[in-house]
């Protein structure tokens, strides 16, 4: 866990905190892209290259600009009148710190499981695909059938509203 | 004496980074060909933008700048004075720190795009295994920029126009990506010096482009297609049309600021090209086996610098197309051209060596292009206009 | 085809782009200021005075009537009658400027003055290039000037000044004809005059 470790630990947390502490929305929107651009880096210092660039594809390149269209497309540009923390914030601090704990159980717990200080297998893009295709093909047609459905999904929504506006 | 015209930039580079301690070596040959980088292609772009005037004038029978040096070639100086001097106006109820990075976030995203392209032999910056996927990932990150600037310029013009830059984007990258993949397919390999390697063999005289195949050419030609988009060049200059909407997402920007997006949209444009080259025409590899004692860098910037007069002599002959004609044009046609090309490509592959391949990929590629178009022109949508006033 | 009318319109510009090279009546630019468009002969810029004759002061035909003056919409003339009188071109005593200053940032080439002017003597120019650093008297046109010969004004509007010259020659020719008569029929009440007062002296002797 060396230095890099803890520099691309502080632009993700950094990037966190101010999208949730900024008032204007897309200011947060653009926050939370800084923090998509650090577990990219996260993922690039793993020398998972295929999980690392997917992930600045995907990520910055689609989510966070559906999620600046959304802001734009609603109402969601005004300020908001009374600042930014809710009200029920302690009960969202326990939730979010009962979520924490039981994650870093999970991953503590399975490194202790894993040897420390082996060498990380080197996985190849065309491991990925191999393993994609072969041995999780049912999880690819899974997820493929989700975006399907989500798409068309879409296309009827859009369509419905085309049809009560005329 | 070939060998060492070829390997120039590579031997020079050695040679430099061999007066400093082994410790530094590796940083300093990267910082060497980052400066090579950082410094050939802003050349390259004013060049390219006086050309491109002159280009222009003579299509349009008329004579391009040729006051500012000879023939006009000093012209990019004088555009650049002007850009230093002009006052950096930002409009009072602007983002002013959204406003100042978008240029530069705009900037840095092209500039990484040149790092996995290989310009010759072994002159590639990072030679990374998922090196195509890095490109598109920093072709993505440009959108945003594009977005920054014009919803931070608080004009609804440029906001208009950013969105209307964006979704054009986003529809074209899904092709750009699409008919990429069917190259990495047939190379086996996302790794775009692999991919060079792929085509650098000859059969005969002939090269083994994939622009020669026949999904190759309809994968080269959608991928020109998306490229002009990506870049929002003529005819998808909408986002800054100059007629409709001032300068679309770069209205508020003068001075400076104004000058890094026009250097972004070229570089963004010798980039794609770039990798147009390299994954279709073969990259640094000659056309011909009994050419190649030209250099492989004299290839790959010849290569580049004809992409970029086909960009310039479009922009001069194609009328600007409208925001729906365009999404119309990506959604219905060229995406589902594009899924039918993967499908020939794996049938390419699978068929195995001789002449059948050829017959049925082009048969199935032709048929189903002469097919839509009919369809699409029955339709009317693509047909030329019966009506004298628009509906 | 799909497509044909872009492969079209590229060949077209391609032959454009090549074409400029080899044809040189393909390239309509005019590399100003090299080479110039010769201005057509209806062409009107700012006004100037006419003057007949190798001496500009002795030969100008304004003779102040400050008809222009009046007419000009934005009241960009200003004359000052002189207070002696010179002869015209055909001979008749008249009253000259002693200024005529014409502010060109004002003027509106409207040619109202030109139209109105009863004697010919102010005309419309072509020249253009008229652009000074001097903000405060450089378009300011004084009486020097704004003179310009006759030989000028053929050269600039040739089928005009003919038309000009015409007129001018047929008052020419009216006056001195009335001149003659005038002079005849003086001559003639002379004789008269001096043979009745040669008769009486012949009675007497």
């Amino acid at each position: 866990m060396g230095i890099m470790f803890y520099l691309i630990a502080a632009i993700t947390l950094a990037g966190a905190l101010a999208a949730m502490t900024l008032k204007h929305l897309v200011h947060a929107a653009l926050a939370v892209t800084v923090a998509f651009g650090g577990l990219a880096l996260f993922f690039l210092d793993l020398d998972a290259q295929f999980a690392g660039f997917a992930q600045i594809l995907i990520y910055i390149g689609a989510v966070a600009i559906l999620i600046v269209f959304a802001i734009l497309l609603t109402r969601g540009s005004e300020l908001p009148k009374d600042g930014v923390f809710s009200r029920t914030w302690f009960a969202g601090l326990a939730i979010a710190a009962g979520i924490f704990a039981v994650l870093g159980w999970a991953v503590l717990a399975s490194a202790k499981a894993l040897p420390s200080e082996t060498a990380t297998p080197a996985v190849t893009v065309h491991d990925i695909g191999v393993a994609l295709m072969g041995r999780y093909v049912l999880p690819l047609e899974i997820v493929a059938l989700l975006l399907t459905a989500a798409t068309i999904g879409a296309v009827i929504v859009a369509l419905h509203e085309k049809e009560r506006t005329r | 004496m070939v060998e060492k015209a070829d390997q120039v930039f590579v031997l020079l580079q050695h040679w430099l980074v061999s007066f400093l301690p082994a410790v530094l070596q590796p940083a300093a040959a990267v910082l060497l060909s980052v400066i090579a980088i950082v410094c050939v292609f802003p050349g390259l772009f004013a060049l390219t933008t006086v050309f491109e005037r002159k280009g222009l004038g003579r299509i349009q029978n008329r004579l391009g700048p040729n006051r500012v040096g000879p023939l006009g070639l000093f012209q990019p100086v004088a555009d650049g004075i002007k850009a230093l001097i002009k006052e950096d106006i930002v409009p009072l109820s602007a983002n002013t720190l959204v406003h100042f990075l978008a240029p530069l976030s705009l900037v840095v995203a092209v500039f990484m795009e040149f790092a996995v392209l290989p310009m010759g032999r072994n002159m590639v910056l990072a030679d990374m295994d998922a090196g195509l996927l890095f490109f598109f990932s920093m072709s993505v990150s440009t959108e945003l920029s594009v977005f920054m600037a014009g919803w931070s310029s608080h004009n609804k013009y440029s906001l208009l126009g950013a969105m209307r830059a964006v979704a054009q984007m986003i529809s074209y990258e899904i092709i750009l990506l699409l008919s990429s993949v069917a190259v990495v397919m047939t190379a086996g390999s996302l790794s775009l010096v692999k991919i060079v390697d792929a085509q650098n063999h000859y059969s005969g005289v002939l090269p083994n482009w994939y622009i020669f195949t026949p999904w190759g050419l309809a994968a080269f030609v959608m991928y020109a297609i998306a490229a002009t988009a990506e870049t929002n060049r003529s005819p998808f200059d909408l986002p800054e049309g100059e007629s409709e909407l001032v300068a679309g997402y770069h209205t508020e920007y003068s001075g400076f600021k104004f000058a890094l997006f026009f250097l972004g949209e070229y570089l963004a444009m010798f980039s794609i090209s770039g990798l147009g080259t390299t994954l279709f025409l073969g990259g640094w590899s000659a056309p011909f086996s009994f050419l190649t004692w030209i250099p492989s860098w004299i290839w790959f910037f010849g290569k580049v610098m004809i992409s970029i007069f086909v960009f310039i002599w479009m922009r001069g002959t194609l009328p600007r197309l409208r925001q729906d004609q365009l999404m119309n044009f990506a959604w219905k046609f060229v995406l589902p051209f594009t899924l039918l090309d993967l499908l020939v490509t794996a049938l390419w592959r699978f068929m195995g060596e001789g002449w059948l391949r050829w017959v049925v990929s082009t048969v199935i590629l032709a048929g189903a292009y002469v097919l839509m178009g009919r369809l699409a022109m029955y339709k009317e949508h693509f047909a030329p206009r019966k009506y004298r006033y628009a509906e | 085809m799909l497509g044909e009318g872009i492969l079209k319109g590229m060949a077209e510009t391609a032959k454009n782009f090549a074409g400029s090279f080899v044809s040189a009546e393909r390239l309509t630019t005019v590399q100003y200021p090299e080479q110039r468009i010769p201005t057509m002969e209806n062409a009107r810029v700012f006004p100037f005075l006419v003057y007949d004759g190798p001496e500009w002061q002795a030969g100008l035909r304004c003779v102040a009537c400050q008809i222009c003056e009046k007419e000009c919409p934005p009241k960009c003339i200003y004359i000052e009658k002189s207070s002696d009188k010179k002869p015209d071109y055909a001979g008749k005593q008249q009253f000259y400027p002693a200024k005529f200053d014409i502010d060109i940032s004002v003027c509106m080439s409207c040619q109202i003055c030109v139209e109105v002017c009863p004697f010919e003597a102010i005309k419309m120019d072509t020249q253009f290039e008229l652009a000074t650093d001097d903000r405060f008297g450089g378009l300011l046109l004084d009486r020097q000037q704004l003179a310009k010969s006759n030989e000028y004004y053929h050269s600039i509007h040739p089928t005009e000044a003919a038309g000009v010259d015409g007129r001018l020659a047929e008052e020419k020719a009216k006056v001195e004809a009335k001149a003659k008569a005038a002079a005849e029929a003086a001559a003639a009440k002379a004789a008269a005059a001096a043979a009745p007062a040669a008769k009486p002296e012949g009675g007497q002797a």
